[in-house]
């Protein structure tokens, strides 16, 4: 799997992550049976390139979230590698793993329950600042000042708490938040989700405002393709804890080639594409299978439409099909040919 | 279906509540009206009033602290608001019924999903409990819940949310009600699994001939659902019209910009992408409306008289309408 993440030679990572592993034990049920095992993330390869929108899509349970907090050192690293700006984070620990992470904040993705409502807002925006010490103390408030600003609060309602807050300017301050202690990554984890969407466009667009203004790296995981397509360069589809595609915006949505970045997409309703084509789509029986036992071989074919019984047995590995597209599907020829396309044309 | 008789009818809905900063009108002059078959779309932000609009519907507006203060609501003729508890009683669950965002939630934990499903048959069938759990069985093979014979003794914390969300909808149909109510029915599910129940609302449409109302946050899902939508604001309907209408040409100008802010997903992304369009502000808050139209704050196109006075529907075209002064006279933008 290493070696095929190098287009374009010298483009320059911020985060790396190579064959990422989070597995969580289960508490045994009795003495006699073991537990079981949650393979939440199970082997996981992407790099974000600096200054640019990494999103992970997929359902609950795809392993999403537990792969950013992994990024983060928030949930335990099985195994496998997490480089930030050249620095092997995994085998960091105390202070050092503190001052990498002032490199790294995060926006979560529900503004009421991410707050603490004890706290005045600008003492929840000025308190990394404090725990990591940045900037001198006496310069603190003021730069809590032009943050609330740069988010588009007003200074003085820095006074308020929480709950006197909408739940739009509640994100607000999360994000003001995860700026103070100037990070270069900010991981989004569903930042809009919870958000009406009216206000979904107000905080995406500050999110790429705030971008371009500081240069900041985004990893930023969501279930909502038309949020993903907007906002990311480079995607990754994950479904059971591993990658099944990964490429550049332009060429997923053109070009799905995993049958079930094909089925997501597809089953996205849209106010644009009104009825007519609905015979057309991939439709998925049931639901996600459980991450403790994943099938054998591809873990997605017992809902693809198209498998046989290789995609039963054997496990496909991610491979670059497409210049900059990989896709880990036994049906994907080297051409990058799509197997629903082979479907189409038989039909 | 154009010349068929209302089956519903919604008429100048008030409904107040009381709070701590005052009465607030959380429905006015709420009007609409379903056909037999019909898939009516409700959308707009939350505290909009598109629960409440259901709740009042099906008389569960809680009350005390909240009040329906005018209007009607008739099915088939029948002034529901006038009709006693007991008429209510049999009129839920048998003429109309509803299903909820949380399938968990408005499952009861402790009873099996058969005896759930059997109990609405029993109370308003008054069939025998043996043969209201053969109607049970047959409704969840009906939803395609696999091995219905024995998922019916199955309790609700065994079931997936998708499975939970047909298990609703079977039950909200085992008396073919002419009405059923949908508010948000997929918000908690996955994109893949929103598919399938949305599917299965159109099969059991087509199957039972009954007319949903879908409440909604996204106008993709009524896109795909619905053959009329109304949008409201703040309490009010802003806009009635078909489906493609509303997505072709929005009139308001808040539905104009509730269309305009989602990020839609195209096939064929374009590289450049500018700034999604913002409906600045936020939504008022109904206990502070003033006398003009309460979208006149966020609106660019307000002048004095939306700030002085709300206006009323007027009509568009030949089927739709719009609360708006933009469209007050005849050939209008």
């Amino acid at each position: 799997m290493t070696g095929t993440r190098t287009p374009g030679g010298g483009a320059d990572y911020l985060l790396e992550v190579q064959d990422l592993k989070v597995h969580f034990r289960l508490p045994r049920r009795n003495i006699l049976t073991s537990g079981g095992t949650v393979h939440a993330v199970d082997g996981i390869s992407y790099s974000v390139r600096r200054g640019s929108t990494f999103g992970i899509v997929g359902e609950s349970g795809s392993g999403k979230t537990t792969a950013a907090l992994a990024a983060m050192r928030l949930a335990h690293v099985t195994q496998g590698s997490i480089r930030l700006d050249g620095v092997e984070m995994t085998t960091l620990d105390g202070d050092s793993l503190r001052e990498m992470r002032r490199k790294i904040q995060i926006v979560f993705q529900d503004p009421y329950s991410s707050l603490n409502p004890r706290m005045r807002a600008g003492a929840i925006v000025r308190e990394p600042m404090d725990l990591m010490d940045v900037g001198a103390t006496g310069e603190r408030d003021g730069r809590v000042a032009d943050l609330f600003h740069r988010v588009g609060l007003r200074p003085e309602q820095a006074g308020l708490f929480p709950h006197q807050f909408s739940g739009g300017q509640r994100q607000r301050v999360g994000v003001a938040r995860a700026l103070a202690t100037q990070p270069e990554l900010i991981v989004c984890d569903e930042p809009v989700s919870a958000l009406d969407v009216a206000i979904q466009a107000q905080i995406l667009n500050l999110l790429r405002e705030l971008q371009h203004e500081f240069g900041l790296t985004y990893l930023f995981i969501s279930h909502d393709l038309g949020v993903v397509q907007y906002i990311c360069d480079d995607i990754a589809v994950m479904y059971l804890g591993e990658i099944v595609e990964q490429s550049d915006r332009v060429s997923l949505f053109s070009l799905p080639l995993h049958p079930y970045t094909w089925a997501l997409i597809s089953a996205v309703p849209s106010a644009r594409r009104r009825t007519g084509d609905r015979d057309s789509r991939v439709r998925l029986q049931g639901d996600p299978p459980n991450p403790i036992d994943p099938p054998p071989g591809c873990r997605f074919a017992p809902r693809c439409p198209f498998a046989v019984d290789q995609c039963r047995h054997e496990k496909p590995t991610l491979r670059e099909v497409r210049e900059g597209h990989l896709v880990s599907c036994h049906l994907v020829g080297s051409d990058g040919v799509p197997p629903y396309a082979a479907a189409g044309d038989a039909s | 279906m154009q010349t068929a008789a209302p089956l519903l009818e919604v008429e100048g809905l008030e409904v107040e509540f009381r709070t701590r900063q005052g009465i607030a009108r959380v429905l006015d002059g709420v009007t609409l009206s379903l056909k037999p078959g019909q898939t009516l779309g409700i959308v707009g932000e939350s505290g909009c009033g598109k629960s409440m609009t259901a709740l009042s519907i099906m008389r569960l507006v809680p009350t005390p602290p909240g009040r329906i203060g005018a209007g009607a609501v008739r099915l088939k003729g029948e002034n529901l608001l006038q009709a006693s508890e007991a008429r209510m009683r049999e009129v839920r669950g048998k003429d109309i019924s509803m299903i909820f965002q949380e399938p968990m939630t408005s499952l009861n934990p402790v009873y099996s999903i058969g005896d759930q499903i059997a109990e609405t048959v029993r109370l308003h069938e008054r069939l025998s409990r043996r043969a209201s759990l053969e109607r049970a069985v047959n409704m969840l093979k009906a939803v395609h819940i696999p091995a219905a014979e024995r998922r019916v003794r199955e309790f609700p914390h065994q079931m997936s949310g998708g499975m939970r969300q047909r298990v609703m909808i079977a039950m909200a149909l085992a008396c073919r009600p002419s009405v059923l109510i949908a508010d948000e029915p997929t918000t908690a599910l996955d994109v893949t699994v929103q598919a399938q129940v949305f599917d299965l609302l159109k099969e059991m449409q087509e199957k039972t001939g009954t007319a949903i109302i879908l409440i909604s946050h996204d106008m993709g899902a009524i896109a795909e659902m619905a053959d009329r939508v109304i949008v409201m604001y703040a309490g009010r309907v802003v806009e009635e019209a078909a489906t493609d209408e509303i997505l072709e040409s929005p009139k308001h100008p808040y539905t104009r910009g509730l269309i305009a802010c989602v990020p839609h997903m195209e096939e064929q992304p374009p590289p450049e992408r500018g700034a999604l369009t913002e409906i600045p502000g936020v939504v008022p808050s109904l206990a502070a409306l003033g006398a003009g139209c309460s979208f006149a704050p966020r609106c660019s196109h307000a002048d004095d008289l939306c700030r002085r006075q709300a206006p009323q529907p007027f009509t568009v075209g030949t089927d739709r309408r719009t609360a708006c002064w933009l469209y007050d006279e005849p050939g209008a933008p």
